[in-house]
């Protein structure tokens, strides 16, 4: 064929491809890529979005985070240590049906996956006794200790399709490999779609790293038929080219413009846009663990953060709402504590965190600071919204306290490494709770530092509390809810009372689209193709 | 010539060893890419295997002497982040990004050689003075302005372009190319002008200047004495002798657009080689960080290598023999 019959052959197709699929087809631009289609390989916001529309899981969030069934139709604890989830009638995109079988398998191969980051989804896994299908329909899971957050952890857990290896009668026997004779999936293997085979509303067409992600959707879905039949993901970083491609009419739907082009998209015809609160809260962790703390210096040569009266008079000290207002243009909601108001474990009444400079001073004085003392506030400039500029905010209001304040603003690969090795005493932390409840936050920030339990992994500040660490461990082994509920509650009110980190805000997200489509904003921040629909 | 070769070959072993050592070594010293990999939520246990899967736990001098047994059996290591090997993330790149530079370094020289060109020749009259005027603008605006400038007005408000990516591509021989669709073409004609103009500027004045200073040579006043036609004389007489530092700096742009196009690209969101590179650095991804830099220094080697082999064919008295010691 020469190469103008090439040209035009290719050049019909084109075409003929696009009047046919347009008014199905649905282009979305990402503000952050995916890193692998593996479900199981890095406990990634973007990575689990995009998973969670290839393959399902047995428990789901809707748009606000509370469970509601996925592949499991119901669940229930038979007591503190079983749990039996009811499957649905659903079919792989390849035809097959789904097992009991197909579940064992993709716990199995999470805990055996040897490529995956971290393998934060094989620690499910590893709390779990035996795992047993009763019927055709009925899985019962039995955990090693009361686990009572199994259904919200099993939210991230996308189920594979066991004909990707080759087995014999599957067990959970994580010493026999559960009856696996082939090789583990490799990463490599969902990424170029063979193993790429859920039960989701889509499936997957391609993924080239950097380029795109093609969707198509799957007919043989169980639930609602999803509008989209082609859905493109296009990864554009910067907000700039992002919204500029929603506005030249490349893009139907794009992630996170920038807060302040929102004014922009509202005064342009023909494009609209969803705020959604998020549950990701912003926050400044305070170095209260040491005597010595290396960026705080004051006259009497202790560390001032020590004293929760110094804490109480830096929350006081700053004007959450003028934060919002000014720096977020309202994108964002005052935090009075760790996880918005209304979700499970959180205060209905928390105590309000009022801007009141005159009582901090006081608060100050009375702590035996009346002079204040020098302080650097340690934070990121590219990793939440407004980060730098949000700190310089927040150094002003401590200057008018009386308190030194320096700015150390820096890029989020050297941030998080010096985090870590403790070199802050102020510190900016942003915290995203996946599983919509209060446990979280607590775990990993609050309680003591404790990494062989897996507690206080976060808490940099090294605060400790041992009548918190004891209530939160309760709490986590507590089945009942109602229980649970409570002794998170009392937890949270202990660290409110101490605040060995002090809560800004909640950031909001943002979606921007053209005009004729709704999207149904969600509060885990995951941009999903179904969420985007026609208007009527 | 087998001996030029030869040497340089050998010196640019040295380069790369060199570069790498510096490479690994600075982004050693950014931080530890544990902190941006492994979420909070990991066990201790799964945190340690993780750390000891990417050979983190060595001392640097041993996790670079690693990298350097691995990388000559070809393996230049696998990238933290996405699990692949960092060459065949690249690798995946490079036709993206060569298809742009292509374009753009050709429209530098079909668009900057003749209009550099024509204002050296007429330099005093009001043509040429207006094209080096202009010019000036070529350098002066910020590429990241321009580019959206460029979106706005073809994309935005004309509608004759699109804004971002890359268009439909065809493979050939394996390679995806979009220059050999329409879409293709509509979706890099935007940042291949982007990249293109501020070079169109310097080889249009470095052009000029060389006319000009030509013009004034003897060999020159000879030939025009001698009677031969104008034409004639900008061809043989001119145009090649000042080919020369022309040719230099087209190569050497042609590297730099390869390795470091990376505002245009982040503008157009073209899913080229220097958007990877930035997300490397921003993630500490030091196999990749590692050998793109390695993969750029290559690219440099060879095409100073062509450059050179284009002096000898453009001007005889250059001779492709090191000098000796």
């Amino acid at each position: 064929m020469s190469a103008s019959c090439l040209r035009t052959a290719v050049l019909a197709a084109l075409f003929g491809l696009a009047a046919g699929a347009h008014a199905q087809s649905l282009t979305i631009a990402l503000a952050s890529e995916p890193t692998a289609i593996d479900p199981h390989y890095h406990q990634a916001t973007p990575n689990n979005a995009m998973a969670s529309q290839i393959f399902e899981t047995l428990v789901a969030q809707d748009a606000k985070m509370s469970l509601i069934p996925g592949l499991a139709t119901s669940w229930k604890t038979l007591d503190d240590t079983t749990w039996e989830f009811k499957l649905r009638d659903a079919k792989f995109s390849n035809g097959q049906p789904l097992t009991p079988q197909d579940v064992i398998f993709t716990f199995c191969r999470a805990m055996n996956n040897e490529e995956a980051i971290a393998g934060s989804y094989a620690a499910v896994v590893q709390k779990f006794a035996d795992v047993q299908a009763v019927d055709a329909h009925t899985l019962r899971i039995k955990t090693l200790k009361p686990y009572p957050l199994l259904a919200n952890d099993l939210t991230r857990t996308g189920i594979l399709w066991s004909g990707i290896v080759e087995h014999g009668p599957i067990v959970f026997d994580l010493d026999k490999k559960c009856g696996v004779t082939g090789a583990w999936p490799k990463v490599a293997d969902f990424n170029n779609g063979k193993n790429a085979i859920g039960t989701g509303p889509y499936k997957l067409k391609s993924y080239v790293k950097g380029t795109g992600i093609e969707l198509e959707r799957n007919d043989g879905y169980w639930g609602d038929k999803p509008e989209w039949r082609h859905v493109r993901f296009v990864p554009v970083p910067n907000a700039g080219p992002r919204l500029t491609g929603l506005l030249a009419g490349d893009f139907d739907v794009i992630e996170s413009p920038a807060a302040r082009d929102v004014q922009r998209i509202k005064s342009t015809p023909g494009f609209g846009y969803v705020v959604t609160p998020s549950v990701r809260v912003v926050y400044f962790q305070f170095d209260v663990g040491r005597d010595a703390s290396p960026l705080v210096k004051a006259d009497n040569g202790k560390n001032p953060l020590q004293d929760v009266r110094v804490r109480r008079a830096i929350s006081m000290a700053i004007d959450r709402k003028t934060i919002v207002d000014r720096i977020m243009d309202g994108m964002a909601t005052p935090a009075n504590q760790f996880l918005p108001d209304g979700m499970f474990g959180t205060l209905p009444h928390p105590p309000q965190l009022k801007y009141d400079p005159e009582g901090a001073r006081k608060l100050l004085a009375e702590a035996g600071y009346p002079n204040g003392f020098e302080l650097t506030l340690s934070s990121t400039n590219d990793r939440y919204i407004n980060d730098g500029q949000i700190t310089q905010a927040v150094a002003q209001y401590l200057s008018r306290v009386g308190i030194k304040t320096h700015v150390d603003a820096m890029t989020r690969s050297v941030y998080f490494p010096k985090r870590a090795k403790r070199e802050f005493s102020f510190a900016m932390g942003g915290w995203s709770s996946e599983t919509g409840e209060a446990s979280s936050f607590l775990q990993y920030w609050v309680t003591s530092f404790a990494p062989e339990l897996g507690m206080g992994t976060s808490n940099y500040g090294r605060y400790s509390n041992p009548e918190l660490d004891r209530i939160f461990r309760q709490a986590v082994t507590t089945v009942d809810d109602a229980k649970r509920e409570k002794l998170l509650q009392q937890a949270l009110t202990l660290t409110l009372a101490d605040l060995p980190s002090i809560p800004l805000h909640y950031e909001s997200s943002i979606w921007a689209f053209r005009k004729g489509l709704t999207y149904e904003g969600r509060a885990d921040q995951y941009t999903l193709a179904s969420s985007v629909k026609s208007a009527r | 010539m087998v001996l030029f070769t030869l040497r340089r070959f050998i010196q640019s072993l040295f380069v790369l060893l060199a570069v790498s050592v510096v490479v690994f070594f600075a982004v050693y010293a950014v931080g530890d890419p544990i902190e941006l990999l492994v979420s909070p939520e990991a066990t201790m246990e799964a945190r340690a295997a993780t750390i000891a899967r990417l050979g983190l736990d060595q001392p640097i001098w041993q996790q670079y002497f690693t990298f350097l047994w691995r990388a000559l059996h070809g393996d230049l290591g696998t990238s933290f982040v996405h699990g692949i090997p960092a060459i065949e993330l690249i690798v995946q790149r490079i036709p993206a990004t060569f298809e742009l530079v292509v374009v753009a370094i050709t429209l530098t020289c079909v668009i900057g050689i003749p209009l550099g060109l024509v204002a050296g020749l007429y330099r005093d009259r009001p043509l040429g003075r207006g094209i080096m005027a202009t010019s000036v603008l070529g350098f002066s605006l910020p590429n990241f302005w321009q580019g959206m400038m460029l979106i706005l007005l073809f994309a935005v408000w004309l509608g004759w372009l699109p804004a971002s990516g890359r268009g439909d591509t065809v493979s050939v021989l394996g390679v995806p190319l979009s220059i050999l669709t329409a879409d293709g073409w509509a979706h890099v004609a935007m940042p291949a002008v982007n990249l293109a103009l501020a070079n169109i500027a310097l080889v249009l004045r470095l052009t000029a200047t060389g006319v000009s200073e030509a013009q004034s040579q003897e060999y020159v006043k000879f030939a025009r004495a001698k009677g031969v036609r104008p034409g004639r004389i900008v061809r043989r007489h001119i145009l090649r002798n000042i080919l020369i530092p022309v040719v230099t700096v087209v190569g050497m742009e042609f590297g730099s657009l390869i390795a470091y196009s990376t505002i245009t690209e982040t503008v157009f969101a073209w899913p080229g080689m220097g958007k990877l590179l930035i997300d490397s650095v921003y993630q500490l991804d030091r196999p990749v960080v590692v050998a793109y830099v390695m993969l750029v220094t290559l690219i440099f080697v060879i095409v100073n290598f062509i450059v050179d082999i284009m002096y000898a064919a453009l001007d005889p008295r250059v001779q492709l023999v090191a000098p000796a010691q």
